[in-house]
């Protein structure tokens, strides 16, 4: 360790999106910031059940901190605040905690490059985790809902009403995920799907927070809905996003 | 980078959990200059671990036979089953001295992010054991954190059905510690106030 570097402290707040152990005691925490970006931390003596963080950097939660600048992108986590804890009620519901996962990894693999301010992402990865904590929708629609907000912000969210391809207004019947979303008669390629018409419905309604007509949809139109709305974005991530096979769907009554 | 021998070493020990790449150089270089004799009872020491332990056919807890110490003693109550992720937390509550039942080893906790649902977790063998009735309680004794607390949920969701009872370690455990690390007190205290789920 060089003498006499001291490192830049300065505050943000943001969620905890991932930890992994380090060393015996410690952790590394990813988390996206709401001016930074997403930064990586290590959390010292975190495991220790006398740690000073406490319950503050586990997945999920929103926290205020101070950070110690570190070289090579690897800063410190100097002092963490709760502002808002959620992984508590999360991990009380096991649909919501696999959903959760999924908008944690999904933040993660939409900020390839550390310390870039992602504002709009991270507001939506906080709203998302705030409403699986109070589970005031079902968790499958509350993470479709961010999938296709996520896509939005990152610039390929899916067409709905016009033609993916040649933007002729629709509503049109075939949906093709490599042509970028629903698609009319003459842009169709062989092999696009044709989705129900609600299913196009509720992917719109989830886009725009329409969560009345989003709500009301039957079980079938969501299987359909979550089912595109992965293969859209499995089509634009360059690897396969772990959690998304493990996510429980589950619908109850 | 190194050349050889010396940079296999150093990949190797990158590979373990919770070195990065400084660590693995340092160590490497500790063992290259390290007498011998230590580095032989070292590379002894790990092969032997693969040889001789192998995880009990009924907990996975490790073990040095087909079953573990524990499931072999005839002393230790079979009503109970306490749910553990790792073999070290089998040691942590075995030194509190409150529990007298036997064990279940998940091998971790479920973390979709590493990709670890139920499936990768030994969950199908404790249904197994759990099929013929003699196990009246269930106690969920995963880490106190994140993916501890979502595993018992999961568990406590697909075992009540089945019509034992499911209990918790009381929640005097601080939330985000690894259980391993809680003094044996109040490890101890835990098990004595675990609730039902
Ligand atoms: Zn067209
Ligand atoms: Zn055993």
């Amino acid at each position: 360790m060089a003498q006499g570097y001291r490192s830049r402290l300065f505050r943000d707040d943001g969620v905890v999106l991932r930890v992994q152990r380090l060393g015996e005691s410690d952790r590394i925490i990813t988390l996206l910031t709401r001016r930074t970006g997403r930064i990586r931390a290590v959390a010292r003596g975190v495991r220790r059940t006398s740690s000073k963080f406490g319950a503050r950097l586990e997945p999920f939660g929103h926290v205020e901190l101070q950070i110690a600048e570190g070289r090579a992108g690897l800063h410190t986590v100097a002092q963490a605040e709760a502002v808002e804890l959620y992984a508590g009620r999360i991990t009380q519901d096991y649909p919501s905690y696999t959903a959760a996962s999924a908008v944690a990894e999904t933040a993660e693999r939409l900020t390839p490059v550390e310390s870039e301010p992602a504002l709009r992402l991270f507001q939506l990865t906080l709203g998302a985790l705030r409403a699986l904590a109070v589970r005031e929708h079902a968790p499958p629609l509350v993470l479709d809902a961010y999938f296709l907000r996520a896509m939005t912000t990152a610039g390929w969210a899916p067409a709905l009403t016009e033609c993916a391809v040649c933007a002729t207004p629709g509503p049109h019947r075939a949906f093709s995920v490599p042509s970028g979303g629903s698609v009319c008669p003459a842009c169709q390629p062989p092999g696009a799907a044709r989705p129900a018409p609600a299913t196009l419905g509720l992917m719109a309604a989830l886009t725009s927070g329409d969560w009345k007509r989003a709500d009301a949809s039957d079980v079938g139109i969501r299987r359909e809905a979550s089912g595109l709305v992965a293969a859209h974005l499995q089509w634009h991530l360059e690897r396969a996003l772990r959690s998304l096979p493990l996510v429980d769907r589950t619908m109850k009554e | 980078m190194y050349e050889g021998a010396i940079q296999d070493l150093i990949d190797e020990l990158g590979q373990l959990p919770g070195i990065g790449p400084k660590s693995a150089q340092r160590l490497a270089f500790h063992i290259l200059s390290a007498d011998p004799a230590d580095v032989h009872r070292l590379a002894g020491a790990l092969n032997r671990v693969k040889e001789l332990v192998r995880f009990c056919n009924l907990c996975f807890n490790v073990a040095e036979s087909d079953t573990c110490r524990i499931c072999r003693d005839p002393r230790r109550g079979t009503e109970v089953i306490c749910v553990v992720e790792e073999p070290k937390d089998v040691v942590a509550i075995e030194k509190t001295g409150e529990f007298r039942g036997r064990y279940h080893v998940l091998g971790g906790a479920i973390n979709p992010l590493e990709g670890i649902g139920p499936d990768q977790l030994r969950v199908r063998e404790l249904l197994t054991r759990l099929r013929d009735g003699e196990v009246k309680e269930l106690i969920l004794a995963t880490d106190p954190n994140t993916e501890g607390e979502a595993t018992a949920t999961y568990l406590a969701l697909l075992i009540k059905p089945m019509g034992l009872s499911v209990t918790r370690l009381a929640s005097g455990l601080p939330v985000g510690g690894d259980l391993e690390y809680a003094d044996e007190i109040t490890l101890g205290r835990a098990f004595e106030g675990r609730r039902a789920l």
